[in-house]
């Protein structure tokens, strides 16, 4: 599998330490054990505090690291904000990715991962202006996310409207939520 | 271009939300105009309001938050967008022609056209005789 997830937290307040999940089988063992996890890389995110939680340690170690290294992890990619909504029927992941077009994005469900890549190209012309104030990304990014419920990847839609993305990926029968009725024994 | 920036905060106890956000703008200079680009990401076209106050140009965008109020029943599993709107103040240099101003939105993104006063062009002298 083309993509990691490292040192990310997830969305409920748990931890989880750096691991990557390559092969199919780990990537379900994780999906088990954590309900949803994200992998926005250009942040920093729980680095795991090392087996013993020295924090001195751990801080040693960050100053001896070469700061290019440091650089790249705190500053790689476009990370842009990602929600991720349930109700009754559906899963709804939104991305906030304004000015792209609509070619330039790529949405992927496959093994309980939804992945959204896609890069942000600058208009020719403005690349020779004069900049006297540049804030905005034009790069890739790249998304993923576990779902922590099974969804019909049939079904899948994805629209884009005032630079927002929105996927809605309906659930599967067996993950929606259902009455039991209680019988008199 | 002298572009000051002015960032609103909400007075108070600062425990408040804040109720705006910036949006990340980039500014370029071309040979007429000066182009404001400014990201506002879950604004329509209808939701935008820029306003001209002598040499304060203010932009107001207006995210839509109807999803919210739409669904009741959905939960956020997870959220890193913020739902307030956008705003932002720039001081306009005096050498843009404020009567000319104009903007067009695209798929969240805001673009102003600042064009320079015709005296502040660059242009050739023809030589006379």
């Amino acid at each position: 599998m083309y993509y990691r997830l490292r040192g990310s937290a997830s969305w409920i307040g748990i931890l989880i330490a750096e691991s990557d999940c390559r092969t199919h089988d780990n990537l379900k063992e994780r999906m088990l054990m954590t309900l949803t996890t994200l992998n926005r890389p250009s942040l920093w995110t729980a680095r795991s505090f090392g087996e013993f939680g020295d924090l001195q340690d751990e801080i040693n170690r960050l100053l001896d690291e070469p700061l290019a290294e440091l650089s790249g992890e705190f500053f790689t990619g476009w990370a842009p904000p990602m929600d991720l909504i349930e109700d009754a029927e559906n899963l709804v992941a939104t991305l906030e990715i304004p000015g792209l077009n609509k070619e330039d994005i790529q949405v992927r469900v496959e093994d309980g991962v939804l992945s959204i890549s896609g890069e942000r190209k600058q208009d020719e012309k403005l690349k020779r202006a004069e900049a006297h104030r540049t804030e905005r990304f034009y790069r890739k990014f790249h998304r993923a996310v576990c779902l922590p419920k099974p969804v019909k990847v049939d079904a899948v839609k994805a629209a884009y409207r005032d630079g927002v993305l929105t996927v809605t990926m309906p659930k599967t029968e067996e993950a929606k939520p259902k009455q039991i009725e209680v019988r008199m024994g | 271009m002298n572009t000051q920036l002015r960032t609103e905060r909400s007075h108070g106890t600062g425990l408040e939300e804040p109720k705006y956000v910036v949006p990340k703008v980039d500014i370029f200079e071309t040979g007429d105009e000066y182009l404001l680009q400014a990201d506002m990401p879950g604004v329509g076209k209808d939701a935008i309001q820029i306003s001209l106050d002598s040499n304060e140009l203010t932009i107001l965008g207006h995210r839509a938050v109807g999803r919210d109020k739409a669904a009741t029943s959905c939960s956020y599993l997870h959220r890193e967008s913020v739902p307030v709107n956008f705003r932002r103040v720039f001081v306009l240099d005096p050498t843009i022609d404020t009567n000319r101003i104009t903007a067009e939105m695209d798929q969240g993104v805001l673009t102003v056209h600042l064009p320079k006063a015709e005296k502040v062009k660059p242009r050739l002298i023809p030589v006379t005789d």
